[in-house]
């Protein structure tokens, strides 16, 4: 377990800072392999200096997609330009990004010092810059008198602020990390993602990020670009893509939901269980998703109104989980709600109700439509 | 509870009801290594007619074979020969093994197999071959010729080791170097191959190894000033037993127990790294 | 973004293919000297065993195995010997294999010396030994009759006995080491399981335990019945000219009669054979897998 320093902040020398941020503009990027589309026709645009997380279930493309950007995977077709430049036909070496994989790859053959040094020592940079550049990285990372410990005396955490010095120690233009911390444990891995979060405010260069683990991306992004069957689905902030998923996709994957399907009324607008929800926009199918962390029991008396709907059911079982209490509410039929009511004093536990009859209800800002039908 | 009566395996049997089995690899292991090693206390016998245990121990065979001029030029040769097929299966093989390992070519697989037929024919194929190629050429009772045989041997045997070495390491370390600056070539020699270094070494011993004991090929394609030491010690087992094999059998044995030890040495060292 | 051209394509794909080729060209000097020695040797002896007399195509080296009785004998003899060294190496290495992989991984690397010491010394070194052991007045006549096993020296040496012997001794690691392999592999739980439920430890292991290490024993079964087929140094020292198997008389075809067309066609019989019986191999394990005790 790392031992850790008692400020958040990583300390960011004047050197490391000039780093001019870069955009990355992919167009009409293909990859196939046989009749399968690893990456169809992405466009995307990383704007310069922002923190994009390339989000999806595994094989859906999003790795494709950055080892595209690093080189090491070859395209098809399409475009990638860093700051305008051209760089799709550039080999790995010439195209100056720093790299942090999954595995860290860390050089087990050299030293700490001699791992940072090594994109340096290629640059023809010797002496006593490379020394202090050196020092300065490790103290960034936090690993200041680290620089003669071999790597096998490192632990998960300091192995991963290795790899990531070794990244950006020679001022990339972009930097790109493959899933670099699912190798540690839960606890090490939530810190380490806010200090990731500092560390990239404070280099400022071009991040682009690949997980599949939806919360981490929601902590550390500024956008996040949801990739699956490998086209990109929706580009947004963590906020829109949580509150206002594309489709179903998407609300699927990222935190949990309930789907219903809308009908329509008679003046054409959309509705769940004879209660108004929204109005109608084009196509046929909707669909109402909720969170369950929006929904609350509410009393009978206060039947829908301009803010609330509400809806009637049986309870069907009550889970104390510690932070909260996960509910489960039977419409009718085979349509079940889940309900996330938190356990402080204040709240409105459920209690040993079971099968008694209850009112959920959700605040209309809440409410989610997405176009087309349930997810699969 | 003592060791005698302590479950032996998953299927609770005791160490004690296992012990015919522990007798019988005990007996199978000596008859293994009995044979392999009983050559060197009798080299060191006084006697023509090698008993053992000796009556009188004396270095006289191996003075026959050090004040034989036969058998000093064929250890050279031997010598000489096994060295050069070093220095051309092991980087051939190095870079076979990378080749195969990082593409994925269709052809990857057809050449791998095409690579491994030198394991497949029968060396006696091999031999009468090569002898009857190398006589169109004029290439019989060549080093050169005997090396280039030697390597074909060598080399799968390298590919094999060097692949099983790549298969152990992380390639996204060679992927790492090249984001940071590394050309492939660069990315290689830095990175992979002091990673590899003890697979390259144990293919370079294994390929030295493969050479100086190759009986068959030698006898065929080796010869006059430049025969093998195996070559001269195949013709004396045939006609008489000479006790100089024996002295010339205990270096042999010595020099492959030693690298064998030393192959071991570097496979823990191997394991341990990962 | 429809009826644009795709960006890059043709560039792309021309990289692709430089990156490809610049990478295969690597196995091209190993290939060459594989060509040179292999290939075309066998192809010109492939050629030569189609040659007849007169210069023209004919049958008739392959013919003349048909037809005389020597050639029959040889044939017998070459898979007698190979056969019966096979059985000997499964009767002598399935229990030293069981043993080997029952021991703690620490203790299975010392004793596995054992195996690996005559693996990796010369055969010429080794067959010599039992030349020296099993002649008229070695060791092993001496102890035997010293210890009333027999009365007078016996002749185990320049015969089948010596071949056997010897061969049995020089293949046995070539079983042990791809049979040792599967049974590591063989999940130790399975055998708990077994006993668990009720099965002796008799019943566990032939019923659970003997199946699942059958794959590796044929493997190593395989590979040592291959490489009897063209063994020729032990026979040829240990056989005293007794035991002629097809590589031995090879050999003397090429030095009494110096007739190549003879002499490649047994060869090829000989290749076919060894293909043949290692393809069978194939589906049963890697090929590779057999030399992992070398690395």
């Amino acid at each position: 377990m790392d031992r850790f320093p008692p400020e958040l902040d990583f300390a960011v020398t004047d050197s490391q800072k000039e780093t001019s941020a870069l955009p990355i503009t992919i167009r009409n990027l293909t990859k196939r392999y046989g009749p399968v589309f690893a990456l169809n026709s992405v466009d995307l645009d990383v704007r310069s200096g922002e923190f994009l997380t390339l989000l999806g279930p595994s094989g859906s493309g999003k790795t494709t997609l950055l080892m595209a950007i690093a080189g090491f995977n070859r395209p098809d077709s399409g475009s990638i330009q860093f700051g305008g430049e051209e760089v799709i036909l550039a080999p790995p070496h010439k195209r100056e990004v720093g790299m942090v994989f999954q595995s860290y790859a860390l050089f087990p053959h050299m030293s700490v010092a001699d791992n940072i040094g090594f994109p340096l020592k290629l640059r023809g940079i010797g002496g006593t810059e490379r020394i202090s550049r050196i020092e300065e990285a490790l103290e960034t990372v936090q690993l200041s008198g680290f620089g003669e410990r071999n790597i096998d005396q490192l632990s998960g955490g300091q192995r991963q602020r290795v790899a990531l010095a070794r990244a950006f120690v020679f001022g990339p233009r972009v930097l790109l990390m493959d899933e670099p911390l699912s190798a540690l444990d839960k606890k090490l891995r939530e810190r380490m993602q806010i200090e990731l979060k500092h560390l990239h405010r404070k280099l400022g260069v071009t991040t682009v990020y690949v997980t599949h683990d939806q919360r981490e991306a929601l902590t550390m992004s500024d956008r996040i670009a949801v990739i699956n069957d490998g086209e990109l689905v929706q580009l947004d902030t963590p906020k829109r893509v949580y509150n206002r998923p594309a489709n179903a996709f998407v609300a699927d994957f990222i935190g949990e939901s309930t789907m219903l399907p809308l009908t329509r009324n008679a003046t054409g607008a959309l509705t769940f269980r004879d209660q108004l929800v929204g109005e109608a926009g084009e196509g046929r199918d909707w669909t109402l998703v909720v969170r369950p962390e929006r929904l609350f029991l509410a009393d009978a008396a206060a039947e829908t109104d301009e803010r609330t709907i509400v809806l009637k059911g049986v309870l069907r079982e009550a889970v104390f989980q510690g932070e909260s209490e996960m509910v489960l509410v039977a419409l009718d039929g085979d349509t079940e709600l889940a309900v996330r009511i938190g356990t402080g004093g204040t709240a409105n536990p459920a209690g040993g109700n079971i099968g008694g009859e209850v009112y959920i209800g959700i605040d209309r800002s809440d409410v989610i439509i997405i176009p087309g039908g349930r997810a699969q | 509870m003592n060791w005698w009566s302590r479950p032996a395996s998953d299927t609770q049997i005791t160490h004690g009801g296992r012990l015919w089995l522990y007798t019988l690899a005990a007996i199978i292991m000596l008859l293994l290594v009995i044979p392999t090693l009983i050559v060197v206390p009798m080299s060191f016998s006084d006697s023509q007619y090698l008993e053992f245990p000796p009556s009188n121990w004396s270095l006289r065979w191996y003075e026959e074979y050090l004040g034989t001029a036969k058998w000093i030029r064929a250890t050279a040769t031997s010598v000489q020969v096994g060295l050069l097929t070093m220095l051309v299966a092991t980087p051939l093989g190095v870079m076979a093994a990378y080749a195969l390992f990082v593409s994925r070519h269709r052809a990857t697989k057809a050449i791998f197999l095409l690579l491994i037929t030198p394991m497949i024919v029968p060396v006696i194929l091999i031999a009468i071959g090569t002898f009857y190629a190398y006589g169109r050429v004029g290439m019989n009772n060549t080093i050169t010729g005997l090396v280039l045989a030697h390597s074909a041997l060598a080399l799968p045997i390298a590919i094999i080791v060097v692949t099983a070495g790549l298969r152990s390491y992380d390639l996204s370390q060679e992927q790492v170097a090249r984001s940071l600056g590394a050309n492939r070539i660069k990315a290689f020699f830095l990175i992979t191959l002091p990673q590899i270094r003890f697979s390259v070494i144990t293919a370079a011993l294994l390929s030295f190894l493969t050479s100086f004991d190759e009986v068959i090929i030698a006898i065929f394609v080796s010869g006059g000033a430049n025969a093998t030491l195996t070559k001269h010690m195949f013709a004396a087992l045939r006609d008489y037993i000479d006790p100089t094999i024996a002295a010339i059998s205990t270096i042999m044995v010595i020099l492959s127990s030693v690298l064998l030890l030393l192959t071991q040495f570097l496979g823990s060292k191997r394991g341990g790294n990962r | 973004m429809a009826g644009a051209a795709p960006l890059h394509e043709a560039a792309l794909q021309r990289q692709h293919r430089r990156e490809q080729w610049s990478i295969l060209s690597l196995v091209v000097p190993a290939m060459i000297v594989i060509i040179l020695i292999i290939l075309i040797p066998l192809s010109w002896l492939f050629y030569l065993s189609f040659l007849g007399d007169d210069g023209g195509f004919s049958l008739e080296n392959y013919h003349k195995m048909t037809q005389y009785k020597s050639y029959y004998r040889i044939f017998v003899t070459t898979f007698q010997v190979s056969i019966l060294t096979t059985l000997a190496c499964i009767a002598l290495g399935y229990p030293l294999a069981f043993f080997l992989a029952q021991l703690p991984p620490k203790w299975a690397g010392i004793f596995m010396l054992a195996v690996l010491l005559p693996f990796w010394t010369s055969l010429l070194v080794r067959t010599y030994a039992w030349l020296v052991l099993l002649q008229k007045r070695g060791i092993l006549n001496e102890f035997a009759v010293q210890i009333g096993l027999w009365e007078t020296p016996i002749k185990l040496v320049h015969n089948m006995t010596g071949t056997l012997i010897g061969m049995a001794h020089i293949m046995l690691p070539f079983l042990v080491l791809p049979l040792y392999n599967a049974m590591r592999k063989i999940d130790g739980d399975l055998m708990h399981a077994a006993a668990n439920l009720g099965a002796s430890p008799v019943h566990a292991f032939w019923r659970v335990y003997f199946p699942l290490s059958l794959p590796g024993m044929v493997a190593g079964a395989l590979i040592v019945f291959v490489l009897c087929l063209g063994f020729y140094v032990t026979p040829a020292v240990l056989g005293g000219g007794r035991v002629i198997m097809v590589s031995n008389h090879i050999t003397a075809i090429l030095e009494n009669q110096f007739d190549w067309g003879a002499a490649s066609a047994l060869g090829v019989v000989l290749l076919v054979a060894t293909t043949f019986t290692l393809y069978l191999a194939a589906r049963f394990f890697r090929f590779d897998a057999v030399l992992f005790g070398r690395d």
